[in-house]
C-alpha cells in the first residue's frame, strides 16, 4: 500500500469495544460498495471471546470477538486498522498498544475527553512510529468505494446520496465531524464526488492535523482537489497556509474556517469543540481565513458561497482536463432492518409468543393492565397480585385476604414432612438455594401437597352429579377410589384442625355462599363416622373454598376446570410452601450442617444372596 | 471542557501538597492561604487560620482576571482588621476591570489572601503547552508586564516523549547567583505541571526564598478531561465561569437543561432587540449559522447564538424552542417590521428528522398568535432519516398557524436561508 493511502478496497479492520451497530453499517458500506469480503475481521472485546452475528447483505455471518488486541494481529496478521470505541478512561491504553502492535498501522479514537496531554503522546508515539491516529472525539471518515470507518457518514440513505459508494476526485479534512455528512453531500451535489474524507475531532491537540491529511491528498493522484473546513481556536490553519506558500501543497483547495461570529459573542464562547476557543488575535477566524486567502488557497466570503467556490474550481479541472468526472453505477440495496421496517410499518410478522397477563414494554409494567405503582398504592397485596396474574382479575379485598390466608396457613408444616425433608438433605449436601427450593418442590404430587386440586375435583364431581353424601362416598368405593382431602394423621371431629375452622369462619363471614363447603362437610359426616379421623382436612378446605370462591368471582364452570386442569389450584399450595421451603435452607446453611447419611440401623437390608435367573 | 481556567488559590493549594511530595521534602511551599468567598465568616475566620493575625497579609480579588495591582484590586502588607474592611467593602460590589481583551464588568466575590513576603528579586516562569513540546519560559524580569521584557525571556522546549525527571534546565538560563537551585525548582514545578495534567501556568512574579518557593502571582488552567485519573492530585476543585459571565434567566434555565441530559442544549443572548433568531441542530451547523449571520453584515441583528444536539428527547426540544419563541416574540419590533426565525441544521447522522421537529412544532403552535403579532417568517432546512415527513410536517404546520413558512432540504445549501431571511431583513 502507498504511503499515502491509509484505507483501500482490501482494508481489514478491527473494532474495539463491542459497537455492533457500528460494525454492522460498515459491513452494509463494504456491501453497498460491492466489495467481496467485509472489512471488519474481528472485534476486540477484553470481556469476552465468541462470535458475534452481522448481516452480509441478506445473508448472515459470523465475526469472532477476541478478547486482546496481541491475539487479534497473531489471527489476522494482514489487519492494519483498528478502529478503537474504548472509553475516555481506556482510549489512551488501548491506542498505546495498538500503536506497539506491528502489523496495526491506523489507530482511529472515537473517545470524547482524552487528557491532552495524552493526546499529545498518542500524537508524537505514531510520528515517531510512522503510524497514523485519526482523532480523538471524531466520528472518523469515509474513502469512498473502498472502506468506511464505524459512524462516519451516517445512515446507508445518506451515504447512497452523496454517492460515497464509489471515488470521486475530491479530498476533503475538517475538523468537525458532525458537518462530514453535510460536507459530503456539498461535495457530490457540485463535484463528481468524494475519494476520502476524514474529521480529524475537535480537541486542542488531535492527534493527525488538518495538513497531515492535505498531505496525504497532495501525494494521492486519485485526488485532484482539496477541500477543507477549519474552525476558530489554534493555529493549524497556518501550517495550511505555510504549506501552500512553500509548494508542499499545490492542488487546488477549497478552505473556509468557522467561527467569524465569535467577534459578537460576549466574552471568550467556548463553542462545542475544546479546540474551539479563540485565544489570541490570530486564532480568529477571520485572521485565519485571511491568511489562507493570501496564502492563494480559496476561500469564500462566507460559509454560504462555499459550494460555489467548490464547484468552479472543479469546473475548472474539468475544463483543463485534470479530471474526467468518475463513472456511477447502481448500487446494491440494502435491506432495511427489521426493527427500522417495523418502525415506519413497511412490514409485519406473526408473533411466537404471547403474554395476555402483563406487559413490561411501556414505560412502566403492569400486571393485566395495573400499572406496578399502582398495585402498591392501592394495596393490591399477594392475594391481589394472585388474582391478576393467576385469575387476570381484580379480586375484591376478601378474596385477596382469603389468599393471603391460605398462603400463611400452608407456608409451612415442619421438617419432617417429604418436601422439607428433601429440601434439607439437599441444602445439606452443600447444594445451592435453587436447588435445594426444587428438590423439596418435586415431592409436591398426588401424595404430598396435591390434596387440593384433586379434593376440588372430588366434591366437585359429586356436587355438579347431585349425589347425596352416601352415595358419593359409596361411588367412591366402588371405584376403589380416595376421596382426597379428607382424612387427618391426628385430628379427630372432637379435635378439630385449627386451621380448618380459621377458613370455615372466614368464609361464613365473607362468602355469600359456600356450596362446595356445604357438601363436603355433607360428606365429612358419613365419612366421620366410619372412623372420627376421616374430616375434611386442611387441603380439603382450600380447594373447595376456592371453588366456591371462583363461583362468587362469577367464574363459569368451564372456566373453573381449566383451572383444576392446569393446576393452579395446587400453586397456592407451592407458592405458600416454598416459604418454608426457603426458610429450611437457610436454617441448614446458617447452622453450616454437614452431608446428611441416614442411619443405617433405619434401614432393612432383605437383599436375596444370589438374584434369581431369568431367561 | 478541556482547558479551564482555575482559581489561584486552588492552583497555590495544589502546589502546596504537590512540592513537598514531588522533591522528596527537599522544597518547601507556604500553605498558608485563605479563600474567602460571600459565606465566609470573616471575623471567625482567624480562629482557623491562626496566622491570618500574626503576619501582615496581601489580598485580591480570584476570579481568573488578571491585571489586580492596574485596576486598584490589590492590597498589599496590611494587617487582619485592614484586610477584612476592604473586603467587606469589595465583597458583592460591581466593577469594570480592564484586561488585555478589553474591558469586563462583573460581581467581585472570592478573594485570596496569602502572608505578605518580602522579597527582592522578581522572577518570570511560565508552563505552556504545544503540539509537539511543553514550553518553559523564564526571566529575570518579573513583575512587570512580561511581553514589553520579551527580550530577557529565555524558552526552553521539552518535547512530549521526553522524560520530565531528566529535563536539562540550568544550561539554558541566564547566569545568576544559584543557578543550580533554581533549576532544581523549576524543574520539579515542570514535573507537577506534566503529572497534575495543567494546561497553563504561570507566575508573574515568582521569587524563591531559600528552600522555598513563593510565586507572588499564579495563573493556572487544568485539564478537566483529566479529572478521572486526577481525583485524588486535586482534591475538590472548582472550576469557576470566567470574570463577568453571568447568565440571564432564559441562558441559565438552559444550562440547567443542558446539564440534565446526555443531549447537548445551548442558548447565548446577543441582542434581544435583534430580528435575526436561530433554531439550530447540531454544534458545528449552529456556528456556521451564526456566522453567516455576521458574514453577511448583519451581526447587529443577530439576537441569539444556540444549538441543540445530541438526539434530545421531544419535551426537552420543545422547552427549548418555547424558550426561545419566548424570549422572542416579547416584544413587537417598534417599527413594526418582520422578525426572522432560522430553523437550521446540516444533514443529520442517525437523527429521526421527523421525530426531533414534533417538539419544535408542538411550541409553535403552541405560539401561534405570539408568533403572528410579532410579524415571525419562518424559514427551515434540513436533512437526514425522515427529512422529507419532517419537513411536509413543518411545511403544513406553517399553513395551520397562518405563519409564512419556507422549508428546504439538503437539495439546497445550508445556510441558503439565512441569506434569504437577510434579503427579506435589508428590504
Amino acid at each position: 500500500m502507498k504511503d499515502y493511502e491509509l484505507f483501500t478496497k482490501d482494508t481489514k479492520a478491527f473494532i474495539y469495544g463491542r459497537q455492533t451497530a457500528a460494525a454492522q453499517r460498515m459491513l452494509d458500506f463494504d456491501f453497498m460498495c460491492r466489495k467481496d469480503e467485509p472489512s471488519v475481521v474481528a472485534m476486540i472485546t477484553p470481556e469476552r471471546g465468541g462470535f458475534e452475528l452481522f448481516f452480509w447483505g441478506t445473508k448472515e455471518i459470523r465475526i469472532p470477538r477476541i478478547t486482546s488486541i496481541t491475539q487479534a494481529a497473531s489471527r489476522y496478521p494482514t489487519a492494519d486498522v483498528m478502529v478503537n470505541f474504548a472509553s475516555q478512561r481506556s482510549a489512551y491504553d488501548v491506542t498505546m498498544e495498538a500503536l506497539n502492535t506491528d502489523s496495526i498501522r491506523t489507530v482511529i479514537v472515537i473517545a470524547e475527553g482524552v487528557p491532552e496531554r495524552q493526546e499529545r503522546i498518542l500524537a508524537a508515539t505514531a510520528k515517531e512510529k510512522g503510524k497514523w491516529v485519526i482523532g480523538p472525539a471524531t466520528v472518523g471518515g469515509v474513502k469512498a468505494g473502498a472502506f468506511k470507518i464505524g459512524n462516519a457518514a451516517g445512515t446507508m440513505q445518506n451515504i447512497r446520496e452523496a454517492k460515497l459508494y464509489r471515488p470521486g476526485s475530491v479530498g476533503f479534512v475538517s475538523v468537525s465531524g458532525g458537518l462530514s455528512n453535510e460536507a459530503y453531500n456539498v461535495i457530490a451535489r457540485n463535484t463528481d464526488g468524494l475519494n476520502e474524507g476524514v474529521a480529524i475531532g475537535g480537541d486542542a491537540f488531535p492527534c493527525s492535523t488538518l495538513l497531515d491529511h492535505l498531505l496525504r491528498y497532495e501525494k494521492n493522484p486519485h485526488i485532484k482537489m482539496m477541500v477543507c473546513l477549519g474552525e476558530l481556536g489554534g493555529t493549524a490553519e497556518y501550517d495550511i497556509a505555510n504549506a501552500v506558500k512553500d509548494g508542499r501543497l499545490t492542488k487546488p483547495l477549497v478552505m473556509w474556517v468557522t467561527g467569524t461570529c465569535a467577534k459578537v459573542l460576549p466574552g471568550q464562547v467556548q463553542f462545542g469543540h475544546a479546540g474551539a476557543k479563540a485565544e489570541a488575535a490570530i486564532e480568529t477566524a477571520d485572521a485565519k481565513n485571511d491568511a489562507l486567502r493570501k496564502a492563494g488557497i480559496t476561500v469564500p466570503s462566507s460559509f454560504d458561497d462555499y459550494h460555489e467556490k467548490i464547484e468552479q474550481t472543479y469546473a475548472k479541472l474539468c475544463d483543463q482536463g485534470v479530471i474526467t468526472p468518475a463513472e456511477d453505477f447502481m448500487p446494491p440495496n440494502i435491506p432495511m432492518d427489521y426493527k427500522q421496517a417495523t418502525a415506519e410499518g413497511l412490514v409485519r410478522k406473526r408473533t411466537g409468543f404471547i403474554s395476555t397477563i402483563c406487559d413490561e414494554s411501556g414505560e412502566v409494567h403492569n400486571y393485566c393492565g395495573v400499572p406496578i405503582d399502582e398495585v402498591i398504592e392501592k394495596n393490591y397485596g399477594i392475594g391481589g397480585v394472585i388474582g391478576l396474574l393467576w385469575f387476570k382479575k381484580d379480586i375484591p379485598v376478601y378474596a385477596r385476604q382469603f389468599m393471603e390466608m391460605v398462603l400463611q396457613i400452608i407456608a409451612d408444616h415442619g421438617p419432617a414432612v417429604s418436601g422439607a425433608h428433601n429440601t434439607i438433605v439437599a441444602a445439606r449436601a452443600g447444594k445451592d438455594l435453587i436447588s435445594s427450593l426444587v428438590s423439596g418442590l418435586l415431592t409436591i404430587g398426588p401424595r404430598f401437597g396435591g390434596a387440593v386440586n384433586g379434593a376440588a375435583e372430588h366434591f366437585l364431581f359429586g356436587f355438579r352429579n347431585k349425589l347425596i353424601s352416601r352415595d358419593f362416598v359409596s361411588q367412591m368405593k366402588a371405584k376403589n377410589v380416595r376421596i382426597q382431602g379428607i382424612g387427618h394423621r391426628l385430628h379427630t371431629v372432637e379435635n378439630p384442625d385449627k386451621r380448618v375452622e380459621l377458613m370455615k369462619n372466614f368464609a361464613h363471614a365473607h362468602f355469600e355462599k359456600t356450596d362446595l363447603l356445604d357438601y363436603a362437610l355433607s360428606i365429612e359426616q358419613v365419612t366421620s363416622q366410619k372412623k372420627n379421623n376421616l374430616i375434611l382436612n386442611v387441603d380439603g378446605c382450600i380447594g373447595v373454598l376456592c371453588v366456591d370462591l371462583l363461583r362468587e368471582l362469577k367464574f363459569t364452570d368451564t372456566e373453573i376446570d381449566e383451572m383444576i386442569d392446569a393446576g393452579l389450584f395446587n400453586a397456592l399450595f407451592v407458592l405458600g410452601r416454598s416459604i418454608g421451603f426457603m426458610g429450611h435452607y437457610f436454617d441448614q446453611s446458617r447452622l453450616q450442617t454437614g452431608l446428611y447419611r441416614h442411619p443405617l440401623d433405619d434401614i432393612l437390608y432383605d437383599v436375596p444372596d444370589r438374584p434369581e435367573k431369568v431367561g | 471542557m478541556a482547558q479551564k481556567g482555575i482559581r489561584e488559590y486552588d492552583a497555590k493549594r495544589l502546589l502546596a501538597k504537590a512540592i513537598p511530595e514531588i522533591s522528596g521534602n527537599k522544597l518547601r511551599f507556604n500553605d498558608e492561604l485563605v479563600l474567602v468567598s460571600p459565606e465566609t465568616d470573616l471575623a471567625a475566620l482567624p480562629n482557623e487560620h491562626p496566622w491570618l493575625k500574626d503576619q501582615r497579609l496581601v489580598v485580591k480579588p480570584d476570579q481568573l482576571f488578571g491585571k489586580r495591582g492596574k485596576n486598584n484590586l490589590l492590597l498589599i502588607n496590611v494587617d487582619y482588621d485592614q484586610a477584612q474592611a476592604w473586603i467587606t467593602k469589595q465583597m458583592n460590589r460591581q466593577i469594570t476591570v480592564k484586561q488585555t481583551s478589553g474591558e469586563t464588568s462583573g460581581t467581585l466575590t472570592h478573594f485570596l489572601v496569602e502572608p505578605f513576603v518580602p522579597h527582592d528579586k522578581e522572577y518570570y516562569l511560565a508552563f505552556t503547552s504545544e503540539r509537539e513540546a511543553d514550553v518553559i519560559h523564564f526571566s529575570t524580569k518579573g513583575g512587570v508586564d512580561i511581553e514589553e521584557v520579551w527580550d530577557s525571556v529565555v524558552t526552553i522546549r521539552v518535547p512530549v516523549l521526553a522524560d520530565p525527571a531528566k529535563v536539562d534546565i540550568a544550561s539554558h538560563l541566564p547566569d545568576i547567583a544559584d543557578k543550580g537551585g533554581l533549576s532544581e525548582f523549576i524543574k520539579v514545578l515542570y514535573r507537577i505541571y506534566c503529572d497534575f495534567h495543567f494546561a497553563y501556568l504561570e507566575f508573574n512574579p515568582i521569587t524563591f526564598l531559600g528552600e522555598t518557593i513563593v510565586p507572588l502571582d499564579t495563573v493556572a488552567k487544568l485539564d478537566d478531561t483529566a479529572a478521572f485519573q486526577c481525583a485524588k492530585k486535586w482534591g475538590e476543585i472548582e472550576f469557576p465561569k470566567p470574570f463577568g459571565g453571568s447568565n440571564t434567566k432564559e441562558e441559565a434555565y438552559i444550562a440547567s437543561l443542558d446539564e440534565k441530559t446526555g443531549a447537548s442544549l445551548k442558548l447565548t443572548m446577543l441582542n434581544p432587540n435583534g430580528r435575526v433568531w436561530t433554531l439550530v441542530a447540531g454544534g458545528g451547523a449552529s456556528v456556521i449559522y451564526a456566522d453567516t449571520v455576521v458574514d453577511l453584515g448583519f451581526g447587529n441583528e443577530l439576537a441569539n447564538y444556540g444549538e441543540y444536539s445530541g438526539n434530545p428527547t421531544t419535551e426537552l426540544t420543545y422547552e427549548y424552542t418555547k424558550t426561545v419563541l419566548d424570549l422572542m416574540t416579547r416584544t413587537p419590533d417598534p417599527q413594526g417590521r418582520p422578525k426572522y426565525l432560522l430553523i437550521g441544521g446540516g444533514i443529520a447522522n442517525f437523527t429521526d428528522v421527523a421525530k426531533t421537529f414534533t417538539g419544535i412544532t408542538r411550541a409553535l403552535e403552541q405560539y401561534k398568535s405570539k408568533l403572528q403579532e410579532n410579524r415571525v417568517q419562518i424559514y427551515v432546512r434540513r436533512g437526514g432519516p425522515n427529512y422529507k415527513e419532517g419537513l411536509e410536517n413543518m411545511r403544513k404546520l406553517g399553513e395551520r398557524i397562518e405563519i409564512p413558512l419556507e422549508v428546504y432540504g439538503p437539495e439546497t445549501h445550508m445556510t441558503r436561508i439565512v441569506s434569504l431571511a437577510l434579503e427579506e431583513v435589508s428590504r
